[in-house]
């Protein structure tokens, strides 16, 4: 019964390619699984817009929206009815086919990263061989989007946004792949369902993610870090931050487009979100081995939502970062970090199961932090303040 | 030959034709990240998925941003005054044609001695792993010097000249 | 025209436009456009070759076109950084006024 409740959408779907020709069976898998996708990631970016602002909300000590619907709860209807009907203004100095294809090409590459994630057991789009790649090739992808959104607006707001968020993307996006192959090392596939069936096991009730292992919690560190300055989520929000630059690169959208934006980056956040529960949290696997009866594709979901809980949490604590002080932090913390995780990584899997791997790598991942931190991330004192002019 | 062949050739051919005949050089950039996107499709219509997934990871996500910020960081995006032609273009066309012509014959003219063979070989990323350990161990790790020594190189080069002077 | 003839006219065609590029265009950051179409064009090559090749079980087509995207890349960073550096001098990228080592 727990088998049938957990395999439901792919026996619904194979009941369904069941009336077509049998050539036509793969295909009409897909689509409904296509179908699935469009329809489950777009309505969990509706419940998440209400959730971030009423969790804000409390944060800050005040009520969200609590005018529509029960508790509020029917906003995002409310905001896909202004985003539709209000007037769609560009530019007259716009680039006009690049000002309407930047937030095309960002929800198209978003949507396809979603492909190839796990959400249950035998419940991935594609089984691709190398499917992490393909994850973060169109991650990549989507950098190009956020630069033609800056500049064909012909603003100076912009532009500067737009160069903001491509530098803080492509900073984080090496720690964020070397966190990720340190999975990939002791895995031994870039495949993400075989990611997921290698911590599906359990020594006696405890799990074996990764995320319990010191390697695999450093990796965690880093990619959780990663993954919010790659969403552009505060406290890594300068290119958008309100405060300081308008609205960054996406000033000079109004109406469905801003709508567009706003999806494709929290889709972002969700696709990053589901490839972190993928590779360290254990997917669709259960916390504990008595809690099988559960269906895989609802551990998934849960996980997925307590990570978007942990973003908002940070929205709501942490002060925004400065440009430079973000890429600082990138390339002279974060990155070597990364690199020693991965050395460590490789130490894990020589000294072979026992218990001097997780003494002799937790040693060594506690010090290199204590290290790094006491001496490149000291307090500086200050000196008489220097100017420097732009050239 | 497909059409899905055909039409992916002709996007490819497309975005390169604009890539290089375009005023506005950020135009061009953006006509070749096209390009590239169309070359990655035609590498995974001849089942080289490693490949493809890379070429769209390094070439559209880095070289395409590299062009952009270079283009942007020496203000080439603004309108030239003696237009967009070098003075030589004349010379370029021909010898280019002359290229093309070339090798299209050596193609077309070795037709009957090119193999033929259709089965697809097995790649998996296991297989290319295995092959980059113990086949070419040494390329890999030439190529990691050769990294390191670019990116420093880069940053030297691009570097402000008064922060060297201090 | 077998599969592999169309690749490689594609390929050939890819180069050729490339080539024209980095001929005929004033500005340097075009000529490095035009030098990477050649270079994915050769990459083409490699990877049909290898599809329709005699061993393909070697993997030799696919590792060479994986090498050459490295070394593209690490060569366009370095030509940018120097394009950047040559504006900072002489205040413009047309490749036709760079001309002080002439004569």
């Amino acid at each position: 019964m727990a088998a049938t409740i957990d395999q439901i959408f792919v026996i619904f779907a194979n009941w369904v390619g069941g009336f077509f020709p049998a050539a036509w069976h793969a295909a009409v898998v897909d689509v409904l699984g296509v179908i699935g996708i469009v329809s489950v990631f777009p309505a969990l970016f509706a419940l998440t817009t209400v959730l971030e602002r009423k969790g804000l909300g409390r944060m800050q000590n005040r009520l969200g929206p609590n005018r529509v619907g029960p508790a509020g709860f029917l906003q995002p209807v409310a905001d896909g009815i202004k985003s539709l009907t209000k007037e769609d203004v560009v530019p007259f100095t716009a680039n006009g086919i690049m000002h309407f294809l930047a937030p095309l090409v960002l929800v198209v590459t978003v949507f396809m990263g979603f492909a190839v994630l796990p959400v249950g057991r035998h419940m991935q789009l594609v089984d691709m061989d190398a499917g992490l790649l393909f994850f973060f090739a169109m991650g990549a992808a989507t950098e190009l989007s956020v630069f033609m959104a800056g500049w064909s607006s012909h603003n100076k707001y912009s532009i500067l946004g737009a160069m903001r968020a491509i530098a803080q993307m492509i900073s984080y996006e090496v720690p964020m792949l070397l966190s990720a192959v340190a999975v990939v090392m002791i895995v031994g596939s870039l495949s993400l369902p075989d990611i997921v069936s290698m911590q599906d096991q359990y020594s006696g009730v405890w799990p074996h993610w990764f995320i319990f292992t010191p390697w695999g919690f450093a990796a965690f560190l880093i990619f959780a870090i990663a993954a919010t300055s790659e969403s552009n989520r505060s406290p890594f929000d300068l290119p958008e931050g309100e405060s300081e630059i308008v609205a960054g690169y996406h000033t000079e959208y109004s109406g469905f487009k801003f709508a567009l934006f706003f999806l494709g980056e929290y889709l972002a956040m969700f696709a990053l979100s589901g490839l972190g529960v993928t590779l360290f949290l254990g997917g669709w696997a259960a916390p504990f081995s008595f809690l099988s009866f559960i269906p895989s594709w609802i551990w998934f979901f849960a996980k997925v939502m307590l990570s978007i809980a942990v973003f908002i949490w940070l929205r709501g604590t942490f002060p925004r970062l400065r440009q430079d002080q973000l890429m600082n932090f990138a390339w002279k913390f974060v990155l070597p970090m990364a690199l020693l995780d991965l050395v460590v990584t490789g130490i894990w899997r020589f000294l072979g199961p026992g218990w001097q791997q997780w003494v002799v790598c937790s040693l060594i991942l506690i010090a290199a932090y204590v290290v790094m931190g006491r001496t490149a991330f000291a307090v500086k004192h200050f000196g008489p303040r220097r100017y420097r002019y732009a050239e | 030959m497909s059409g899905v062949f055909y039409f992916i050739s002709a996007v490819t051919v497309a975005g390169a034709l604009a890539a290089v005949l375009l005023r506005n050089t950020i135009h061009c950039a953006l006509a070749l990240a096209v390009a590239f996107a169309g070359l990655a499709l035609l590498f995974l219509s001849l089942d080289a998925q490693f490949v493809g997934f890379v070429q769209i990871l390094v070439y559209i996500g880095a070289v395409v941003i590299l062009v952009v910020f270079a283009i942007l960081l020496t203000r080439d995006s603004e309108a030239p005054n003696q237009g967009v032609y070098s003075r030589t273009w004349l010379a370029g066309l021909v010898i280019t044609a002359a290229v093309f012509a070339f090798l299209a014959w050596a193609v077309l003219a070795s037709l009957p001695g090119l193999p033929r063979r259709a089965v697809a070989p097995a790649a998996s990323v296991q297989d290319i792993g295995n092959a980059l350990m113990t086949r070419y161990v040494l390329p890999l790790e030439i190529i990691a010097v050769l990294l390191t020594a670019a990116t420093i190189g880069a940053v030297i080069v691009a570097m402000h000249e008064k922060a060297r002077s201090k | 025209m077998t599969p592999l003839t169309a690749y490689l006219l594609v390929a050939a065609l890819l180069f050729a436009i490339g080539l024209a590029g980095a001929l005929t265009r004033r500005s340097a950051i075009l000529v490095l456009i035009g030098i990477e179409l050649m270079l994915n064009a050769a990459n083409l090559n490699l990877i049909a070759f290898w599809r329709y090749g005699p061993h393909p079980e070697f993997l030799t087509g696919m590792m060479f076109a994986i090498f050459s995207i490295a070394v593209a890349a690490a060569e366009a960073a370095v030509g940018l950084g120097l394009v950047i550096s040559i504006y900072r001098h002489t205040q413009t990228t047309d490749v036709d006024q760079i001309t002080r080592m002439k004569g």
